[in-house]
C-alpha cells in the first residue's frame, strides 16, 4: 500500500458527500436558529435543496462523468460514474419521499420535530453514500452503522404510539446484534488475509483454497447486509418496522436504504470476495435468493394490514434484486439491478404514497378498509393500481421491463449452466405468487361492491405531485428505453472489476 | 417506421384509448363512437393489409415476411428491436382480430361503465395486435402479457356467476404459463447466434437456426406450454371454462375468438419454428396432450348445461386440434391448423355473441330452463344453427374445410403412434355433433319452457350487424378455402421443413 499525503483535495474526490453535508447543513443551521413561525418552509426547503442535489448529478454524469471517477483516503473511497449515478438515483428516492412527506412533517405532531426528522435522514443517506463508496471494511462500518442508528430513531418518531416504539427497539436490537456478527465475521477475514482493503482481500484469497473459518467469515458477512437488504432468514424485523414506523419512514426505509445496501452488497462480494463466487457465494446466495423470494411472497399472501403487506412485497423484491448480484458483476446485470432499483423505488414510493396520503385523511390502513375505493378516490385507485401493475411486473409499466431485465442479466453470463436456468424459473413462477396479492389490492379497490368506509377526499398538493412524479416514472422509465440503456452504457464502461 | 402500415394497429388502438380516456364517463354516445370508429379503421386497415399483401405477393415477393422493418432500436444493450412484420398467418390473425373486435364492441353496446369497459377491452385489443405484427420475441411477449392482464378486471368488474374465483384463476394460469414462456425466450436469445451477435430478431434467429439441440430440447417444453396454455392445452385448460363462463359476452367473444389464438400462433410461431430439432423429437408428449384436449374437451361439453360452459368446453377441444394439427410438422396439418384457428375464431366469437344475446333477453344460460327459442326468436336461433352446423363440420362452412386439413395432414404419417391418435382425435367430430345437436334441439326446438319467455323479442339492429357479420365471414372461409390457403401456404417454406426432414407436401 502506497503513502499517500493527506490533504484538502482528497476531500474533492467526495463531491456528492460534501453536496449532501452543506445540505445537511443549511437545513441544521434553518431548524436550529429560524423562528417557529418560518418553520412550516423547512420540508419545502430539504425537497429543493435534495432536488438541486440530484440535478447537479445527473448534469455531472451527462457532461464530465470522467470527473466522477476518483478514489480518497489511500483508496478507502472510491467514486465512479457507476457509484454516482447509483447515488443520484437514491437521491431521486429521496426528493420523492420528502415531497410526499410535506404534509406529515407539517402536521401539528410533528411541529416539534420535524427537523430531526430531515437532519436525521440527510445523515442516514449520508452513510449510505459511504457503503456504496467504501473500498475498506472500515469505512465501510461507519457508513452502515451511520445508515443503521438513526433510522431506529427516525422508526420511533410517532413517540405517542405504542407500535412506534416497538418497532424502533426490534430495529435497533436487530441492527447491533447484525452488525455485531457483521464485524465478527470482518476480524476473520482480516485474520486470514491481513487487510481490510478490499482489494487487499481479494489479491489474498487468489489461489487460497476454501477453509470453514473462510465460509464462517463469509456467512457472517452476508448475514450483516442480509439484514440490511431484509433477506430471509434475516427479515424477521421487517414487517413489525414497517408497520410501526409512520409511513414515510417506511417508505424512506423500504426503498432507499435497500437500494443502497443491495449496490454495497454486490461491491463487497464482487470486489473483496470475488474469488470466492463459484466456490461459495453464488450458492449462497442462490439458496438465499430463494429463500427470500418464497418466504416473502407466501408471508405476504396473508396480511391484511397494508403497510405490513408492502413489507413482506419489499422482501421478496429483495430477492429479485439480489438476482442482479449472483452473475458476479457483469455489466448488463449491474445495470438491470441499477435500473431495478430506480423502477422499485418508483413503484414503492407510489404505493406508499397512496397509503399515506388515505392514512392521513381517515387513518385508515387495513386492506378490507380499501373495498370499493374506485368509487369514492377514483384517482388514488389508479395509482395505487399502477403501482401494483409496476411491482408485480406487468408491462407496458416500469416494472415488467426490470423485471426482464434483472432475469435476463442473471443469466447473461457466459456457459451458465441449467442451475441458473431453474434458479429464474423459481423466481418466474414467484412472480405468478406476488401477482396474486398484489391482484388482491386490486379487486378490493375495483372489484369488491362494498361501501367503501374511506370517504371521498382531496389529497394534498405534496402528495398528488408526490403520486404524479410516480406515476409518470412507472409508465415511463420503462418505455423510454433512455434510462436502462445510460445505465448500460456506464456499467460497460466503469466495470466494477 | 411510421411509413408502415403495420404499425397503426397499435397506433390506431392508442388513439382510442386516448379517446376514450378523454371521454365523459357519462357520455355513452362519445364512448361507443370512438370505440365504433377505431375499430372501423382497424378493420378497413387489415383489409387493406390483405389485400396489399396479396398484391405483393402475387407480383412475387417471396420472402417470409413483408412489410419487415427491423431497424428501429429500442433497448440497445440487450438488441431489442422494434421490429415487425407479417405473413400469411399474421395477416389471417390481424383480419380475424379487427372482425372479431368490430363485432365484439356491438355485442357489448349497452354494457354498465363503457368507459372503463372499453379501456381495457381495447388495451386488451393492442396487446393481441401488437403480438401479431411483432418479430422481435421481446416486444412480442410484452404484448402478450398486455393482453392478458385487461383479463382479469374485465372479468372481475362485468363478469357473471363467480367471477372473482373465474378471473383470479384465468389471470393466474396465463401469468404462469407466460413464466415458462420468460423462461424460454430469454433462453432462445442467449442462444440465438453462434458468433455472439445476439437477437431476438425471429426470422434472424431461425436463420442461425444456432439453438443447440440439447438447449432446444430445454426450450422447447418451456415455450410450448408456455403458449399452450393460452391454447387450452390439458392439463392446463381449467381456467378457460371457469373464465369464459364468467366474462362478459364481449369479452369472451375476443378470448376465444382471438387471445386463444395467441396461443397457437405463439406455439407455431416461437416453440416449432425456432426449434424444430425439438419439436421433431418431442412432439410425442404434446401430441398425447393435445389428443387428450380434443377429446376430454368435448365429452365434457356433453354433459354440461350451461351455454357457456358447453361452448367453453367446446372452444377446449378446438382449440386442442390446432396445438395438435401444428404438432403434426408437415404443411397439410399446419395449414389446416391455421383455418381452424380462424374458424373456431369465427364460429366461437359468434357463439358466444348469441349466448350472450340470449342470456340478456333470458337471464339464464341453462338449457335445461329453456327450450322453443326459435318460435320466439327466430333470427337469433337460425344464427344459432348455423353456428352449429359449422362447430360440427358441415360442408359449406368454415369448420368442414379445416378439419378436413388436419386430419388427412395428420394421417399423412404413416406411423402406428400418429395414426392412432389421428383417428381418436377424429372422435371429436362425431362428440361435436351429439352436444350440438342436444343443445340445438334443446333450445331453440321443442316446447316453450318458459311462458315468460314468449314476450321476449328477437335481436336489435347492432346484434344483427354483429352475428351477420361474422356468419359471413364463416361462409366465406368455408366456401372459398383456397384463398385462405394460397394465402398462407407461402409460411411454410420449404425450409423449415428440410430441418425437420419432412417434406411439405401440397394439398
Amino acid at each position: 500500500m502506497e503513502i499517500v499525503n493527506m490533504d484538502y483535495t482528497q476531500f474533492l474526490a467526495m463531491k456528492q458527500e460534501i453536496g449532501l453535508l452543506i445540505v445537511f447543513i443549511v437545513v441544521f443551521l434553518y431548524d436550529t436558529f429560524l423562528p417557529a413561525k418560518s418553520q412550516k418552509a423547512l420540508p419545502g426547503l430539504t425537497a429543493v435543496l435534495m432536488l438541486i442535489l440530484t440535478v447537479c448529478g445527473i448534469v455531472f454524469e451527462a457532461v464530465a462523468p470522467e470527473t466522477l471517477s476518483k478514489t480518497a483516503f489511500a483508496g478507502m473511497y472510491v467514486s465512479t460514474p457507476v457509484i454516482a449515478a447509483l447515488k443520484t438515483i437514491l437521491n431521486v428516492g429521496v426528493v420523492i419521499v420528502l415531497i410526499q412527506s410535506v404534509n406529515w412533517a407539517n402536521s401539528s405532531f410533528m411541529a416539534m420535530r420535524r427537523g430531526e426528522f430531515y437532519e436525521l435522514l440527510l445523515v442516514t443517506l449520508f452513510g449510505m453514500y459511504l457503503m456504496v463508496s467504501a473500498r475498506h471494511f472500515l469505512l465501510f462500518v461507519i457508513g452502515l452503522e451511520s445508515a443503521s442508528l438513526p433510522l431506529a430513531a427516525m422508526v420511533a418518531l410517532d413517540k405517542n404510539r405504542y407500535e412506534s416504539h416497538e418497532a424502533a427497539v426490534k430495529y435497533i436490537l436487530t441492527a447491533v446484534f447484525s452488525s455485531a456478527i457483521f464485524m465478527l465475521g470482518l476480524s476473520f477475514v482480516y485474520g486470514l488475509t491481513g487487510s481490510l482493503y478490499f482489494n487487499d482481500i481479494y489479491a489474498a484469497l487468489t489461489g487460497a483454497g476454501v477453509n470453514m473459518m473462510l465460509i464462517v467469515a463469509l456467512a457472517a458477512v452476508v448475514s450483516g447486509v442480509g439484514f440490511k437488504l431484509s433477506l430471509v432468514p434475516f427479515h424477521l424485523w421487517t414487517a413489525d418496522v414497517y408497520q410501526g414506523a409512520p409511513t414515510s419512514v417506511t417508505s424512506y426505509l423500504s426503498v432507499i436504504s435497500k437500494g443502497a445496501a443491495a449496490f454495497a452488497f454486490l461491491v463487497i462480494l464482487v470486489q473483496a470476495f470475488g474469488m470466492l463466487y463459484a466456490q461459495l457465494w453464488e450458492w449462497m446466495l442462490y439458496a438465499l435468493i430463494i429463500l427470500t423470494i418464497t418466504v416473502g411472497n407466501l408471508f405476504a399472501i396473508r396480511q391484511k394490514n397494508m403497510k405490513r403487506f408492502l413489507a413482506f412485497s419489499s422482501v421478496s423484491q429483495a430477492g429479485y434484486i439480489m438476482l442482479g448480484v449472483i452473475s458476479d458483476g457483469a455489466p448488463v446485470a449491474t445495470a438491470a439491478m441499477m435500473f431495478y432499483i430506480l423502477v422499485y423505488i418508483f413503484s414503492n414510493l407510489a404505493a406508499f404514497g397512496v397509503i399515506g396520503a388515505i392514512e392521513r385523511a381517515s387513518g385508515k390502513l387495513s386492506m378490507d378498509d380499501y373495498r370499493g375505493l374506485y368509487r369514492t378516490n377514483p384517482r388514488l385507485s389508479v395509482a395505487m393500481m399502477l403501482a401494483m401493475f409496476s411491482l408485480a411486473g406487468i408491462p407496458p409499466f416500469a416494472g415488467f421491463f426490470s423485471k426482464f431485465f434483472i432475469f435476463t442479466g442473471a443469466l447473461s453470463a457466459p456457459g451458465v449452466g441449467t442451475a441458473m436456468y431453474v434458479l429464474v424459473l423459481i423466481a418466474l413462477i414467484n412472480t405468478i405468487v406476488s401477482l396474486y396479492y398484489y391482484l388482491l389490492v386490486v379487486k378490493a379497490m375495483f372489484i369488491a361492491d362494498d361501501q367503501c368506509v374511506i370517504e371521498p377526499f382531496r389529497s394534498s398538493a405534496s402528495e398528488r405531485l408526490g403520486l404524479w412524479i410516480t406515476v409518470a416514472g412507472i409508465i415511463g422509465l420503462g418505455i423510454a428505453s433512455w434510462f436502462f440503456s445510460e445505465l448500460n452504457v456506464l456499467t460497460a464502461t466503469y466495470p466494477l472489476i | 417506421m411510421l411509413t408502415n402500415p403495420l404499425i397503426y394497429f397499435v397506433v390506431i388502438p392508442l388513439l382510442m384509448l386516448a379517446g376514450i380516456g378523454l371521454c365523459n364517463n357519462r357520455n355513452v354516445g362519445a364512448i361507443r363512437a370512438v370505440a365504433v370508429i377505431g375499430s372501423l379503421a382497424l378493420l378497413t386497415l387489415s383489409t387493406f393489409l390483405l389485400v396489399d399483401f396479396l398484391g405483393q405477393r402475387a407480383a412475387g415477393a417471396d420472402a417470409a415476411m413483408l412489410f419487415v422493418n427491423d431497424t428501429v432500436v429500442w433497448f440497445a444493450p440487450l438488441n431489442i428491436h422494434l421490429a415487425i412484420g407479417v405473413d400469411g398467418i399474421s395477416v389471417a390473425m390481424l383480419m380475424l382480430s379487427s372482425i372479431i373486435l368490430f363485432t365484439g364492441t356491438f355485442a357489448s353496446w349497452k354494457i354498465d361503465q363503457p368507459k372503463e369497459f372499453f379501456l381495457w377491452l381495447i388495451l386488451l385489443s393492442t396487446g393481441v395486435f401488437g403480438f401479431f405484427i411483432s418479430i422481435d420475441l421481446f416486444t412480442m411477449f410484452m404484448f402478450y402479457e398486455v393482453a392478458l392482464i385487461p383479463m382479469y378486471l374485465l372479468i372481475g368488474v362485468w363478469g357473471s356467476g363467480r367471477k372473482n374465483y373465474s378471473a383470479m384463476k384465468l389471470t393466474l394460469m396465463l401469468m404462469g404459463g407466460s413464466a415458462f414462456l420468460m423462461l424460454g425466450l430469454i433462453g432462445i436469445y442467449y442462444h440465438s447466434a453462434a458468433d455472439g451477435n445476439l437477437t431476438w430478431n425471429i426470422l434472424t434467429i431461425a436463420a442461425n437456426d444456432a439453438i443447440p439441440h440439447g438447449w432446444q430440447n430445454f426450450l422447447f417444453p418451456m415455450t410450448f406450454v408456455g403458449f399452450g396454455v393460452l391454447g387450452a392445452m390439458f392439463p392446463f385448460h381449467t381456467w378457460s371454462p371457469d373464465g369464459h363462463a364468467s366474462a362478459p359476452t364481449a369479452v369472451s367473444m375476443l378470448h376465444a375468438g382471438v387471445l386463444m389464438k395467441l396461443g397457437g400462433y405463439g406455439c407455431f410461431r416461437v416453440a416449432i419454428y425456432l426449434m424444430p430439432y425439438a419439436a421433431a423429437e418431442l412432439s410425442y408428449i404434446f401430441l398425447i396432450l393435445t389428443g387428450i384436449s380434443v377429446v376430454y374437451g368435448a365429452f365434457c361439453a356433453c354433459v354440461k348445461t350451461d351455454l357457456k360452459y358447453i361452448n367453453a368446453y367446446s372452444s377446449v377441444s378446438h382449440c386442442g386440434l390446432v396445438l395438435f394439427a401444428i404438432l403434426m410438422l408437415n404443411t397439410t396439418a399446419m395449414t389446416g391448423a391455421i383455418m381452424q384457428m380462424l374458424s373456431h375464431g369465427l364460429m366461437t366469437a359468434l357463439f358466444f355473441a348469441l349466448i350472450g344475446m340470449i342470456y340478456g333477453r333470458t337471464h339464464t344460460r341453462e338449457i335445461t330452463k329453456m327450450g322453443g327459442l326459435m318460435k320466439i326468436m327466430p333470427f337469433l336461433g337460425v344464427c344459432y344453427v348455423i353456428a352449429g352446423m359449422a362447430s360440427l363440420g358441415l360442408p359449406g362452412l368454415s369448420g368442414f374445410v379445416s378439419e378436413m386439413t388436419i386430419f388427412v395432414g395428420s394421417f399423412m404419417h404413416a406411423d402406428m403412434f400418429h395414426r392412432v391418435f389421428t383417428i381418436v382425435a377424429c372422435c371429436s367430430i362425431v362428440i361435436t355433433a351429439v352436444y350440438i345437436l342436444r343443445v340445438v334441439g334443446k333450445l331453440l326446438f321443442g316446447p316453450v319452457y318458459d311462458e315468460h319467455h314468449l314476450s321476449l323479442t328477437d335481436a336489435e339492429w347492432w346484434e344483427r350487424l354483429s352475428t351477420v357479420t361474422l356468419i359471413i365471414a364463416v361462409a366465406a372461409i368455408g366456401c372459398f378455402p383456397n384463398f385462405f390457403v394460397d394465402l398462407i401456404n407461402k409460411t411454410f417454406t420449404p425450409e423449415i421443413f428440410s430441418v425437420l426432414g419432412m417434406t411439405s407436401t401440397a394439398l
